[in-house]
């Protein structure tokens, strides 16, 4: 399909890489490969920080485990639709808390500001989002790969007198590596297929500041009713996805020493 | 010693709770912004136990428009695909772990591929196919569409549940007389519940929560399902924030009532197998 003027009624002529062409001299499909690029590089690293912190603390000999796993998730269960509302409405520019914290009792800012009517704020917001719902689930797998780890090792590594910190970077980290590698390999896809939290919150908007590649896909396809080129841009995605996962995975997993 | 440790564990309950706090805030806040009436909702400062709580929200939210009519088709959508997906994967999964035939890898791994392609990339051919199938506005289509697209995740997590059966009940029984249906209704089947309730319960989620497939097969007001109707709401109620919240709240229910009373099968599920939720 991605090779044809595609008409839903009527009959669809052949373009050749006519809309491949179209896709690289896009302005508003660049702009949106760079935000889908941000949000990648920022709540991947975000997700997985909070979640192997969680994640350890959790690991802890305390009591409550199951209570404060249970909330943890609590995000990652609830739909996007719903998400979304939540932090639209928690950065509104009429009373919003994050804008009340800011300005009446931190005073950081001077006024109330429209978090979702700037393209960069915008961003900023809807990653913030993204880390927030993704941490649980990133937290639970952690959670497991770290039972697994048998307490022997980190007692004899003690005896040896080794430090908190070098028991983490010498025994969790490296015996955690396919772990790492797997929830990094699958929230980089997840971040990749970013489009509810952006079609609800911003819509794209303004002017297709916040537009990342999925929602302009959709919005060609759907709106503008250009299959062909909404195809090629499907095509280009699944090509990008496909060889940024291969490459992880084979730069990443180097078979585990012990 | 004692003291350090009394330190220790101080501090990591401190940590914790404000994770707990972050987490849960923005839902705490949803429920009191469910609660106010109008008058209250942008009031400032933002009080998190309301002023004069009252359920108006809800009764309103409940009775306005259609919203028990998509209520009933989320429900009738995800209770059928949980049910066809159940069934078939797990006949799927069952032939795949204890059967050998030609193009069996090649067919197993084209399935699991499947897996890494997000759903908006393939929806522009899936579009089509549906219309073409005049399956365009109706339940059976997002029925098809949700079960082709949960199938693969699941044969992939049911197969390695069987795999670990052990063979020699099949054995015993096939010495018995018991024929491939009857093993894999009557001895397969029953020792995977565990499994199974996995599925069902990640099965409704992804049915009851899907946005993106919903949005684009269904143009008729009357076929909406929850999330849909949600979101226009929102863009018709745009500054009634009592009332988005409590048709959220109303929306969401099933699926936090579902988790907190299985979530060790939550965390099993996505701990064997990396479901996303």
């Amino acid at each position: 399909m991605s090779f044809y003027d595609w008409k839903i009624i009527g009959s669809s002529t052949f373009v050749g890489f006519r809309n491949y062409i179209n896709a690289f001299n896009d302005p508003i499909l660049n702009i949106s490969w760079r935000n889908t690029i941000i949000y990648s590089i920022a709540t991947v690293p975000g997700q997985m920080i909070f979640a192997i912190t969680a994640a350890i603390l959790l690991n802890q000999k305390i009591k409550g485990r199951i209570f404060f796993r249970t909330l943890y998730f609590l995000p990652v269960v609830t739909s996007w639709i719903v998400v979304s509302f939540i932090f639209i409405f928690l950065f509104n520019s009429q009373a919003g808390l994050i804008n009340y914290i800011l300005k009446d009792i931190l005073h950081i800012t001077r006024q109330y500001y429209a978090w979702l009517s700037n393209g960069k704020s915008a961003l900023f917001v809807i990653a913030l989002l993204g880390i927030w719902k993704g941490i649980g689930w990133s937290m639970v797998i952690f959670l497991a790969g770290l039972q697994s780890i048998p307490e022997e090792l980190y007692e004899a590594a003690r005896i040896d007198g080794a430090s908190q910190a070098r028991l983490f970077w010498k025994i969790t980290i490296p015996l955690m590596r396919s772990t790492l590698v797997y929830v990094l390999v699958m929230l980089v896809i997840g971040s990749f297929q970013v489009f509810i939290s952006v079609y609800i919150m911003t819509g794209g908007g303004p002017m297709h500041q916040t537009e990342v590649v999925l929602t302009w896909l959709y919005t060609n396809a759907f709106s503008y009713l250009r299959f062909g080129y909404g195809s090629a841009i499907a095509v280009i995605m699944t090509t990008f996805i496909f060889i940024i996962t291969i490459m992880q995975i084979k730069l990443l997993s180097k078979p585990v020493e012990y | 010693m004692l003291r350090s440790r009394f330190l220790k564990n101080t501090i990591l309950y401190v940590i914790l709770l404000s994770g707990v706090i972050i987490t849960i805030i923005p839902f705490l806040y949803m429920l009191s912004t469910s609660l106010k009436d109008q008058v209250y909702v942008f009031e400032i400062p933002p009080k998190f136990i309301p002023e004069e709580p009252t359920i108006q929200n809800y009764i309103v939210a409940w009775g306005a428009g259609n919203f028990r009519l998509y209520f009933l088709n989320s429900l009738i959508v995800a209770i059928s695909t949980v049910v066809l997906v159940v069934l078939f994967s797990s006949m799927l999964a069952f032939v795949f772990a204890r059967y050998r035939f030609p193009g069996k890898n090649i067919l197993f791994y084209s399935l699991i591929m499947t897996l890494m392609i997000p759903v908006i990339v393939y929806i522009i051919p899936e579009f089509i196919l549906i219309k073409k199938l005049y399956l365009l506005n109706s339940l059976i289509g997002l029925i098809l569409i949700y079960t082709s697209s949960q199938l693969a995740m699941y044969t992939f997590l049911l197969k390695g549940f069987f795999a670990e059966i052990p063979k020699e009940l099949e054995d015993a029984a096939k010495l018995d007389g018991c024929n491939m249906v009857r093993v894999y209704w009557q001895i397969m089947l029953p020792l995977a519940k565990p499994a199974l309730a996995t599925v069902c319960i990640f099965s409704f989620l992804n049915s009851w929560d899907e946005f993106v497939v919903a949005l684009t097969m269904i143009n008729d007001v009357n076929k909406r399902t929850l999330p849909i109707a949600l979101a226009m709401f929102q863009g018709q109620y745009f500054t009634k924030w009592g009332l988005v919240f409590a048709a959220s709240i109303i929306a969401i229910m099933p699926v936090i009532a579902v988790f907190i009373i299985f979530q060790r099968h939550f965390v099993r599920g996505i701990t064997t197998s990396g479901l996303k939720g």
